[in-house]
């Protein structure tokens, strides 16, 4: 019986490991590989203009691998995420935590998680048929799909990011911070202006970058609603014309490029790009969050 | 009889006050001396740290409560509709029982409340600031250091931080609710000699559990107690420090202060 018992334990330790170290494997695999894709690109076509190249012609002949267009679509789609997300999320997040009565927090706070439920393809179905049309007619444009259009969409996908994790540090804030405050005659307002939500800051701070890595890396939304057009976002309105992601190009690109040929290499680049540029965000995100849970 | 009633600081008349449905305080008169330091003393769950924030209504922060009686801050009662909270809480201010500086500098905090009053002029915050820190103890201390984190002080420098940070706004009342229980015996000492030299401007009510305390800061003494479980605290005895720690009228303030329970 204590024989049994005891290889059942060891059994059982050494299938957990195993677990451990496949998903870890995994992981590994999957960078290794995407490195390797990536790099077989650089052989044939120069990292420099694979960067800072203006032009993306994936099948003219010969082909062109200018990214730059494409980080930028990137970038201006994101960026008119955070503009809008960081103010309705910060201000949300506030809101819950701060202002609503508790019943109302209660119907809230789940509502918000429902939200982050919704397949990114269903909030990009709703972009493409009811946000573009509307945005279209409202400022009088060409197209509806516009780097405008994607940029709301992804404010709606980062919010239940921001307002979950930017409560929580605001709740985290502790009472008797509040309390000092209300007790030298501060006004509610005042102290969650000045006290509280500077106390929450790293907190706050980290859910941006969350949100924010999630806004990069999203697809769906951006593919169906951006217009997908790999132009440099150059002028004054590109923000109300159509702009292509690097996510939206390796997703749209992928089924029709060669296998093992050079589109296919330079999808896999723009992977390796998109990966460093979300474990960035991310890596900075955690640092920010350890150091708001150090100085708890 | 008008002159009697300016000194009186703070009066508490036949207050009631209740948490939700559960009757916390019974039938409390307390005529606060001004210029004075009062220490509320008595068992843990008596009330003595509500008694306190009926003063500055900071129990109206944790939720619903209900009070009964008059609560009067020189002559004027605190609870009358036109009354501005705010405004009262800047006069009466509040010492926690675990420092609570803000995660701020050592100057923000003390900035803190004249900056709120709308007071951003530099010098006269420099002004302002130097002369609290001077008040409470800590100038000294800090003076090299005014930028630095208030949250790298220690215990007791961080309960002076919050002295000087009460005292900036110039309150006329200072409730200090167990200020030294998280502290050494030399912070303590500091903080009780702070006391000694701000009550020529500053009337004090400190609730302690420490008799030895009461009996060496304060000039006036209340007793109060809870006869069982679930019954509201009432004030047994109220007087001369000196008189409730020698001869006190009541057998259970005699039986507390020698010791036989509490």
């Amino acid at each position: 019986m204590r024989t049994a018992q005891k290889i059942k334990e060891v059994l059982i330790g050494k299938l957990i490991l195993a677990c451990g170290v496949l998903s870890i494997a995994v992981v590994v695999l999957i960078f290794v590989f995407l490195l390797r894709d990536a790099f077989s690109l650089f052989d044939s076509y120069p990292l420099i203009d694979f960067i800072t190249g203006r032009n993306w012609y994936p099948i003219s002949e010969p082909p062109v691998f200018g990214i730059l267009p494409l980080v930028l679509g990137s970038l201006l789609v994101t960026a008119i995420a955070i503009l809008l997300a960081i103010p309705l999320g910060v201000g949300t997040a506030i809101y819950i935590a701060e202002v609503a009565p508790g019943w109302l927090k209660e119907i809230l706070k789940p509502l918000m998680e429902i939200v982050a439920a919704i397949p990114s393809v269903v909030l990009a179905f709703i972009g493409l048929t009811l946000l573009a049309p509307y945005l279209q007619g409202l400022l009088d444009l060409n197209t509806g799909l516009t780097a405008l259009t994607g940029g709301i969409m992804l404010a709606f996908m980062a919010l239940p990011t921001i307002v979950s994790i930017a409560e929580d540090a605001i709740n985290a804030v502790p009472r008797s911070y509040r309390e000092g405050s209300l007790a030298m005659g501060a006004t509610r307002w005042q102290t969650t202006g000045r006290v509280v939500v500077p106390a929450a800051m790293s907190g706050i701070s980290a859910s941006v970058m969350l949100g924010i890595g999630r806004a990069i890396g999203e697809t769906m939304v951006v593919l169906m609603v951006t217009g997908n057009a790999a132009v440099m976002p150059t002028s004054a309105d590109s923000v109300l014309k159509p702009v292509r992601t690097l996510t939206g190009t390796i997703a749209q690109e992928m089924g029709e490029a060669v296998f093992n040929g050079p589109h296919y290499f330079a999808l896999f680049a723009i992977g390796l790009v998109l990966f460093v540029i979300t474990f960035a965000v991310n890596w900075i995100a955690d640092l920010v969050l350890y150091r708001y849970r150090e100085g708890e | 009889m008008v002159t009697a009633e300016a000194q009186k600081k703070v009066q508490l008349q036949e207050v009631n006050f209740y948490y939700g449905d559960f009757k916390a305080l019974e039938d409390i008169n307390l005529d606060i001396e001004a210029n004075k330091v009062t220490a509320l003393i008595g068992p843990s769950g008596c009330g003595k740290s509500t008694v306190l924030r009926l003063i500055n209504r900071m129990h109206e922060v944790a939720g619903r409560t209900r009070v009964e009686g008059r609560v009067l801050l020189d002559s004027e009662d605190v609870y009358s509709p036109g009354m501005d909270v705010v405004g009262l809480r800047s006069r009466v201010g509040e010492i926690f029982q675990k420092p609570n500086p803000f995660p701020k500098t050592i100057y923000d905090n003390v900035a803190y409340g004249p900056r709120l009053q709308g007071r951003s002029s530099r010098d006269e915050l420099d002004g302002i600031v130097e002369r609290a820190l001077r008040q409470a103890a800590l100038w000294k201390e800090v003076q090299n250091k005014l930028k630095t984190s208030a949250l790298e002080l220690s215990g007791g420098q961080q309960q002076r931080l919050c002295i000087a940070r009460t005292l900036a706004v110039e309150p006329e009342v200072i409730l200090m609710d167990e200020p030294c229980s998280a502290l050494d015996p030399v912070a303590t000492q500091q903080i009780e000699d702070t006391m000694d030299s701000l009550k020529k401007d500053y009337t004090i009510i400190i609730v302690t559990h420490n008799m030895q305390q009461a009996a060496r800061v304060s000039e006036y003494t209340g007793f109060m107690l809870i006869q069982e479980t679930g019954e509201p605290g009432r004030l047994v005895e109220y007087g001369l420090t000196s008189k409730i720690f020698t001869m006190p009228d009541r057998k259970e303030t005699e039986n507390y202060i020698t010791g036989r329970f509490g």
